[in-house]
């Protein structure tokens, strides 16, 4: 008994050691001087602290003939990743309302095509966006990337959303429309009220998820237009003279921040929220 | 007036027809009860009465109005769920108010209303609660309170009391009828209970397969079944049933059961004219548990005594307000209630009186009552 145990923990603590070894590496080559990781090793402890790879990262380094580090690419991502989170999640959870709670002709149907956006593969999606984009005169904006995410993300926040609304008895809905309330009335003050488990966990999966999003970011932006992960590929192709591991490993942690945060505050809730059932 | 007219009324799932042509009507003021068993369409009859499904042939008129092609807003009716049907997120207040938001009516009003109603229901002290934060019987009034609130021609409760517990249940089941007397609202109420049918009804409607087979007061119900479904499902025990020979003897009907056996039983009955054209042929016979008693009881207003039969008891289930006896009339089972001192030996002979004036004779090929 004991002694399986003990194998358990070790397996475990293996298999998380491996896992976090890279993230271990990143950390410490950001605080690590360039010279003294291109004189050494990439892998290695720092032989000094030197915190300045993350405001050299941050807002002084050159990359695409300007230096002002990786700062106004965070904001793009922001900028990007923030609406795009809001309204594919809005929108999701209005069509997962209307498919789970009204039924209609060719409801199933409807769902079924939706979701089928899930597994199409995001190449194939390309050269149509390009001219969705081109004739919307959006090309190169963060307009553009916010149409684009905001479209395929619907897929996934409208299955999110459906699968749980169908756990609210549909009792509810006869009461509130002898009661007089119309469609949007009942999405707004019964419905909505009962989200927040399934809102934060789609709002979370959106989030990271048109946040590390490259594919589109590189293909339809450039320079100043272009999301933090697009520009991070920028940064190491600036790279010439000699490879400054210090400040790329730095940029690289301050571009994964954001979603690192979302996991530490929500993955609680992303936990709980994708287990969550009927609401009584 | 009539408050609810139902004429033709049918719907069709597919190929399944759930409601076969429905005739009713309700007058106002009435305390309507559709009965019976799951399946048999009146959860179905309810929510087309409500709007929330379309029928598919025939017309639905409130208070003198055909509704068939009006919102469920606008029929002026209020239901009851029997989940309750509470909007979680709002307090018992908002959750009366609701509907009044909805159709805009001024906030002193609504004020007023509720006021009203929670003095009604003796709920005002739960106003600012959530429904999580009570009880099955507290969730219940605020429900009924959501419906008196909206002041409608018609009231429709859903199997309101099969989610609270037995006691609670014959308690809302005495407040509901009260209430009833109280504002004399007309009520459509769907029950799958014969005791609440029975108990609250001014009329009742027996429904099976999608048709309605008796609408009538509960004594008619009770003493005058239709038909051998409804002599079935209403009363518990149900009223035993039996095959027996109608034959004439001095010009009187006399019912035999067991005709031919050593132990035949003869019921010389009064009356039952009804049933002259059945005479020297099968009939079912039907007599209620409460008929069959033991040897030394009188009936209420009987002239020449109790006919008395010795019968075989096959068992006895004392309940502590009777016995349930079972025994044998002329080789056929029947259900006695006998007073609770009595214990009949099983497998012995014992006395029975029988109440022959409530016997009730079917037509075997149709089932339905002769006399």
């Amino acid at each position: 008994m004991k002694i399986s145990r003990a194998i358990i923990y070790t397996v475990l603590v293996v298999m998380a050691l491996l896992f976090l070894v890279p993230l271990g590496v990143v950390i410490a080559n950001s605080l690590r001087a360039s010279q003294e990781i291109a004189s050494t090793s990439m892998i290695g402890w720092p032989r000094q602290l030197i915190f300045g790879n993350y405001p050299e990262a941050w807002n002084q380094f050159c990359m695409a003939e300007h230096c002002w580090g990786i700062a106004p690419y965070m904001r793009n991502s922001l900028s990007l990743a923030i609406p795009a989170t809001l309204l594919s999640t809005m929108l999701g959870a209005l069509a997962g309302y209307s498919i789970a709670l009204w039924r209609f002709r060719g409801d199933n149907i409807v769902f079924a095509l939706v979701t089928l956006g899930i597994f199409l593969p995001e190449q194939m999606k390309l050269i149509p966006w390009v001219v969705v984009l081109r004739d919307l005169g959006l090309m190169n904006t963060i307009a553009g990337l916010v149409l684009i995410h905001t479209v395929q993300g619907l897929s996934f926040t409208t299955l999110f959303c459906r699968n749980y609304y169908v756990g609210i008895p549909q009792d509810l809905l006869k009461a509130a429309r002898i009661d007089g309330a119309g469609f949007f009335r009942i999405f707004w003050r019964i419905i909505l009220p009962l989200s927040p488990p399934i809102l934060i966990v789609t709002v979370i999966f959106q989030f990271t998820g048109i946040w590390n999003e490259f594919l589109f970011g590189v293909t339809f932006t450039s320079g100043d237009q272009q999301p933090v992960t697009a520009a991070l590929i920028a940064l190491s192709a600036a790279i010439t003279s000699e490879p400054l591991y210090g400040v790329q490993s730095a940029a690289v942690l301050i571009a994964a921040l954001p979603t690192l945060l979302v996991y530490l505050f929500g993955g609680k809730y992303f936990m709980s929220g994708l287990t969550a059932g009927a609401i009584k | 007036m009539a408050a609810l007219s139902i004429r033709g009324l049918s719907k069709r799932f597919a190929n399944l027809e759930v409601l076969k042509g429905i005739d009713l009507d309700i007058e106002s003021g009435e305390f309507a009860v559709l009965v019976g068993p799951s399946g048999c369409g009146k959860s179905t009859l309810l929510s087309i009465i409500a709007g929330l499904e379309r029928a598919s042939g025939g017309t639905i008129e409130i208070g003198g109005r055909i509704v068939n092609d009006v919102a469920p807003k606008d029929r002026d009716i209020a239901m009851v769920f029997q989940s309750y049907a509470l909007y979680p997120s709002m307090t018992v207040r908002q959750n009366i108010t609701f509907g009044m938001e909805c159709r805009h009516v001024p906030k002193p009003e609504q004020d007023a209303a509720v006021a009203n109603v929670a003095k009604l229901l003796q709920i005002e002290p739960l106003l600012g609660r959530r429904p999580s934060q009570l009880s099955g019987g507290q969730r219940q009034r605020v429900a009924m309170g959501r419906a008196l609130v909206r002041d409608p021609l018609l009231f429709l409760f859903d199997e309101p009391l099969s989610n609270l517990d037995a006691k609670l249940r014959v308690e809302m089941r005495m407040e509901i009828k009260r209430l009833h007397a109280r504002i004399g609202a007309t009520i459509v109420y769907v029950t799958h209970d014969q005791i609440e049918a029975m108990t609250m009804a001014t009329r009742i409607a027996v429904m099976h397969k999608g048709e309605v087979q008796q609408f009538a007061d509960p004594d008619t119900i009770y003493r005058y079944p239709a038909n051998l479904f409804v002599a079935g499902f209403m009363g518990s025990p149900p009223m035993n049933t039996m095959p027996a020979r109608l034959v004439a003897e001095d010009g009187a009907p006399v019912v035999v059961i067991g005709a031919g056996r050593p132990d035949e039983v003869r019921l010389r009955l009064q009356g039952y004219d009804a049933a002259a054209a059945f005479r020297d042929s099968e009939v079912v016979l039907g007599i209620r548990p409460e008929c069959i008693a033991e040897g030394q009881r009188g009936f209420a207003g009987t002239s020449n005594g109790p006919i008395v039969v010795n019968a075989p008891v096959e068992m006895c289930e004392p309940t502590g307000a009777e016995t349930i006896v079972s025994l044998r009339l002329g080789g056929e089972r029947a259900l006695a209630r006998i007073s609770p001192d009595i214990r009949p030996a099983p497998g012995a002979l014992a006395p029975f009186a029988l109440d022959t004036r409530r016997i009730c004779l079917f037509d075997p090929a149709t089932e339905r009552l002769i006399a």
